[in-house]
């Protein structure tokens, strides 16, 4: 999946892809897609319940290995 | 997003390591999915936001006494289980930070950057002697237990930790 910018949460645990998510996101326009990279497995549940609460769009997951990339479109400011 | 922004009120009693944590933990995620969240510190709770440095100058032998005993500070905080003489909580520090996990302090910090406001307990600091300023600079005013309900009539979900 194309992203328009990336943030690397690889060795990170909850809550840190999530409260960085929430920070990244912030330097997004609107439309724009924000690939996450992990390697905690808590994100695949995590990511989609964090969309849900801010309103952001959720594209889906990629794994590759221990590797798990996310995909989440900035729907609003 | 709702036009009000949902609230998560966190009651801070506990003063151990473990539970500091969990609390922290969900207080910053709340605070990234664009939640209010109020942690308000009471009884041992407390002794998560004093301040590191210094002495804390506390009127009257029973109270300076009880200060002596429980110091407090995010750094001196203790594992609630296994412990062992500060054995357990010298190896969960390392393990937290093997996994790159942030540390109470850093979680101070990290919430209060989110918004997250930290309310100390004005009947306990009054009861333990605490003086404001025994507390690090990231916390708000001294509330009671009025502001707390008032708050968390408002939550959609309070936790008591």
């Amino acid at each position: 999946m194309k992203a328009d910018q990336t943030l690397d949460c690889v060795g990170l645990y909850c809550p840190m892809p999530v409260v960085k998510t929430a920070e990244k996101i912030k330097e997004l326009k609107t439309g724009e897609v924000l690939e996450v990279i992990a390697d905690d497995k808590g994100i695949k549940q995590d990511m989609p319940a964090w969309c849900q609460t801010t309103g952001h769009e959720f594209l889906g997951i990629e794994e590759a290995g221990a590797e798990i990339r996310v995909y989440v479109k900035k729907a609003h400011d | 997003m709702a036009e009000e922004k949902e609230k998560l009120t966190i009651v801070m009693f506990s003063g151990d390591l473990d539970k500091a944590l969990a609390g922290f933990i969900l207080a910053t995620t709340a605070a990234s999915m664009g939640m209010d969240v109020s942690m308000y510190f009471t009884f041992w709770g407390l002794n998560i936001i004093k301040r590191n440095e210094g002495s804390i100058k506390s009127k009257g032998l029973a109270r300076k006494l009880l200060g002596l005993i429980n110091r407090g500070g995010s750094k001196r905080l203790k594992l609630s289980k296994f412990n062992m003489f500060g054995l357990g909580t010298w190896m969960m520090k390392r393990l937290m930070k093997e996994t790159n996990m942030p540390s109470v302090d850093e979680f101070i910090t990290m919430a209060k950057e989110m918004g997250v406001k930290l309310i100390p307990c004005s009947t306990t600091c009054g009861v333990m002697g605490l003086p404001e300023d025994a507390f690090r600079g990231e916390v708000d005013s001294l509330a009671g237990a009025a502001f707390f309900l008032g708050e968390a009539r408002k939550s959609k979900v309070t936790l008591f930790i």
